[in-house]
């Protein structure tokens, strides 16, 4: 048999004993090249320890599903390689900023309450036509990086704001509203950035980039928080503001 | 206990589309074993679809030409008015999709950009460079959020209520909560998707297991064509994640340890952009004769990218780009990029008609899950993300003129018995000395791919058949660890186990018994498809001793006879 034996230091909670505290279990295991860290969680639980808690699906970084701290970096399981690490010892934690429910599986339905409250879809005044609604390459282009967002929560768990501020909106809903504003085919009035013109909204960000360096997708929600901010200047200023 | 009007299972395409059409009326409630965003539509890659004429190429492209391509795909197993109907709908839920926010690449005129793709006559693949699905399910849930919609993440079903040929909910279990939960309904629509994990080399999620077709099955809803089953022609090697249809239908070349383009030996007109039952046994043929290259992680061809230029790449397979970088540390802008075929997508699953009806009152089954049948014996690419919200959406139609029709409540009797069987088995699970179920499904995926594969042949198939049945005998005495029901997905795999196995079996024995070739469905020992014994539907049903049941169906011709299939 080849490959190197590694230790995988998982965190486990269980939030229906709660008087039990979080504790690290140690679990070793050969790992051939090329195996990523979700393929190895699939093996500890089939083979050695059926009570593992943790969510995946597509294993492919696109469903979002298995975003937790591997040796400190949040990331997708799917698509971090064992081998990547210079050690033999990886260590797995759940998202932070969000409550354990078991073991790597974290309490999503605040992420979900901030997507929800941006109103995170297309709004439309005008009635539709018959055919599509035209729109530029251009007009397409810019919402490009906003659209790749899978909503995988790395960005929030890596924010420092929101693990001192729970009310913030965070990375995610703030760059969804920037994809859909500036989808050239909304129409949703202006003053709705009345709804993030304040600290648990756009002015909340440190702009320390831990969000984009978090994200697994390549996209930029610092840059969504700065073009929002501009937006609302702009708006206040002049009473109006375009896209 | 829950109580809704409507009940939809599964939160992927189909589901949504179902669940947007009925929420405003009805108290509908949607379960999912995922949260919906993370169901498998949202994997799918090159596109949709729909004759918009946009293409400069196509000006002339017709619902009537789409549906021809679909049949023809199809083998001549598609019911010709059911591809028809999807097809005239498909302009229509493109539309409507765009007008909801979706966000299609588009053309320089602004209209929604068409890319060519496999077993089609015109580009009339509608796309968002290589993330159709995820712009597609992303536009839906946005819908549902919209409207207020119902969800219950992370539930799994258990068992569908049936009494008497009429369906009156589900029980499932909550592994949030840890609870075996009854949901009455007055309907029931299971978008629930395929089995890819049913086999060892799939480019399916790990969730795709099909239980939604075993569980329709075990309540006594018959399944049809099972034994015809999609593979698609190029997954990266080692994980098997796909590579969409739309790297060809951008230019890209297949490409054997030679150097030769061999897809012109196989189809000399379409080359790369043959259907994909065609593509697939090309790359078997070739590496089966030795024109393959070797690897620790198996035989493969090339899929080659790189005269497309950089631009071109980033551009319209910016995706396809990262997962070569992520999992195969290769850039396909400077190296091909090793492939093999690997089961896809099931053309078979719950018998349903145009309209998403069984034949169980009050339960209904759209998407990947059903067969309609719209794709017959070969599904073209681009028609799923179709199928799913065509008969998302045709299937809430009809369930607004059932619930209008009828007055009977849910029989609480039958609820009650169901749960009281699912707290059984659950018990039984807990208390067993058995073998894992990973054990279990390890040798039945490698079955299935080992013998159960691109090409078939009569002794590979009664040595699969006897595999299963002696894995379904040890499956009785499957044990796990606990049988506490909080976030244990040890005992999900476990009650999943025996569904994959029903699937399995239908499959196999389907095959067995269809002694001809016919689209994704190749027999060594039958190479010529035989319309005059076979062109008809394989239909299978339990029976009460357990065992499956074969009988026949026949197809829907209307306006199109079979042909020789050539490309």
């Amino acid at each position: 048999m080849t490959g190197d034996i590694y230790t995988f230091k998982i965190l486990r909670y269980d939030s229906s004993v709660p008087e039990k505290r979080p504790e690290f279990q140690l679990y070793r295991i050969r790992v051939i090249p090329g195996l990523t860290v979700l393929t190895v969680l699939n093996r500890i639980r089939d083979e050695i320890d059926g009570t593992l808690a943790f969510r995946a699906s597509c294993r492919s970084a696109v469903c979002g599903s298995c975003a937790m701290v591997v040796n400190g970096k949040i990331d997708l399981a799917c698509r971090t390689q064992v081998a990547s690490f210079d050690t033999r010892e990886i260590i797995l934690e759940p998202l932070p900023n969000l409550e354990i429910i078991k073991d790597l599986v974290v309490d999503m339905t605040p992420f979900w309450n901030m997507y929800e409250k941006i109103r995170p879809y297309l709004v439309r005044n005008s009635a539709d036509p018959e055919k599509e609604i035209y729109q530029s390459e251009g007009d397409r282009k810019r919402i490009d990086q906003f659209v790749n967002c899978i909503l995988c929560a790395c960005c929030y768990g890596a924010c420092p704001v929101l693990s001192r501020n729970p009310d913030y909106a965070g990375p995610a809903a703030l760059a969804k509203l920037e994809r859909f504003i500036s989808d050239s085919r909304d129409e949703r009035p202006m003053k709705e950035l009345e709804a993030v013109n304040n600290d648990k909204g756009v002015w909340g960000c440190d702009t320390m980039l831990r969000c984009i360096d978090a994200c697994p997708k390549d996209v930029r929600p610092t840059d969504s928080i700065v073009s929002l901010r501009k937006k609302l200047i702009k708006y206040k200023l002049l009473g109006k503001g375009n896209k | 206990m829950l109580k809704h009007d409507v009940l939809i299972v599964g939160g992927g395409l189909a589901g949504l589309r179902a669940a947007v059409g009925l929420c405003d009326r009805y108290n509908v409630g949607l379960i999912s074993k995922v949260h919906p965003i993370r169901s498998h539509s949202i994997a799918a890659q090159g596109g949709i679809n729909a004759a918009l004429a946009n293409n400069p190429d196509a000006k002339d492209d017709t619902p009537d030409k789409h549906t021809f391509d679909t049949v023809k795909g199809s083998d001549y197993l598609a019911d010709q008015h059911a591809a028809e109907i999807m097809c005239y709908e498909a302009p229509k839920i493109v539309y409507e999709m765009e007008h909801w926010g979706c966000p299609f690449s588009r053309f320089p005129d602004g209209t929604i950009a068409q890319r060519p793709f496999g077993g089609a006559g015109y580009p009339r693949t509608c796309y968002s460079a290589d993330i159709t699905g995820h712009v597609l399910l992303n536009t839906l849930f946005e819908r549902s959020v919209a409207r207020g919609l119902h969800i219950y993440p992370e539930f799994v079903v258990a068992q569908l209520v049936v009494k008497d040929g009429e369906c009156y909910g589900v029980v499932a279990i909550d592994q949030i909560k840890g609870e075996i939960v009854a949901i009455s309904a007055r309907a029931t629509l299971f978008a629930t998707g395929g089995y890819g994990r049913t086999y060892y080399y799939s480019t399916n999620a790990l969730t795709n297991t099909g239980s939604g077709i075993g569980i329709a099955y075990k309540a006594g809803v018959p399944l049809k064509d099972m034994e015809f089953v999609q593979f698609h022609p190029t997954s990266i090697i080692g994980t098997n994640i796909l590579m969409t249809e739309g790297a060809r239908g951008e230019g890209g070349y297949l490409v054997n340890k030679n150097g030769e383009r061999f897809m012109e030996c196989y189809a000399p007109k379409a080359m790369e952009l043959a259907p994909r039952d065609i593509v697939s046994r090309s790359i078997t043929t070739e590496i089966e004769e030795g024109r393959g290259f070797e690897s620790e992680l198996g035989k493969y061809v090339h899929l080659d990218l790189r005269h497309l230029g950089r631009e071109k790449i980033l551009e319209r397979l910016p995706g396809i780009r990262n997962i070569c970088l992520d999992f195969l540390g290769i850039d396909p802008v400077l190296e091909p990029i090793p492939i093999m075929p690997a089961q896809h997508y099931s053309m078979g699953g719950i018998d349903t008609n145009e309209k998403s009806e069984t034949v169980i009152k009050g339960f209904y089954a759209a998407g990947e899950c059903a067969c309609v049948s719209v794709h017959g014996a070969n599904r073209l690419g681009g028609n799923s993300l179709l199928e799913t919200i065509v008969f998302g959406k045709l299937g809430a139609i009809a369930i607004d003129n059932y619930l209008q029709a009828i007055n009977s409540e849910p029989d609480a009797k039958a609820i009650e018995q169901a749960t009281n069987d699912v707290e059984a088995k659950i018990r039984k699970l807990g208390n067993s000395n058995g073998e894992k179920s990973f054990r279990i499904l390890d040798e039945l995926r490698k079955t299935m791919s080992a013998y159960v594969g691109i090409f078939r042949i009569k002794q590979e198939l009664e040595t699969a058949l006897n595999k299963i049945i002696e894995l379904e005998g040890r499956a009785k005495n499957v044990s796990i660890t606990s049988s506490n029901l909080f976030m244990n997905y040890e005992l999900i795999g476990a009650i999943e186990l025996e569904y994959m196995l029903d699937i399995c079996h239908i499959i196999t024995l389907g095959a067995f018994l269809r002694e001809e070739s016919r689209g994704a469905h190749s027999r060594r020992d039958f190479p010529q498809r035989n319309d005059t014994d076979w062109l008809k539907h394989t239909m299978a049903t339990i029976r009460e001793d357990g065992k499956p049941e074969i009988s026949y169906k026949d197809v829907v011709i209307t306006k199109y006879q079979p042909m020789e299939r050539k490309y």
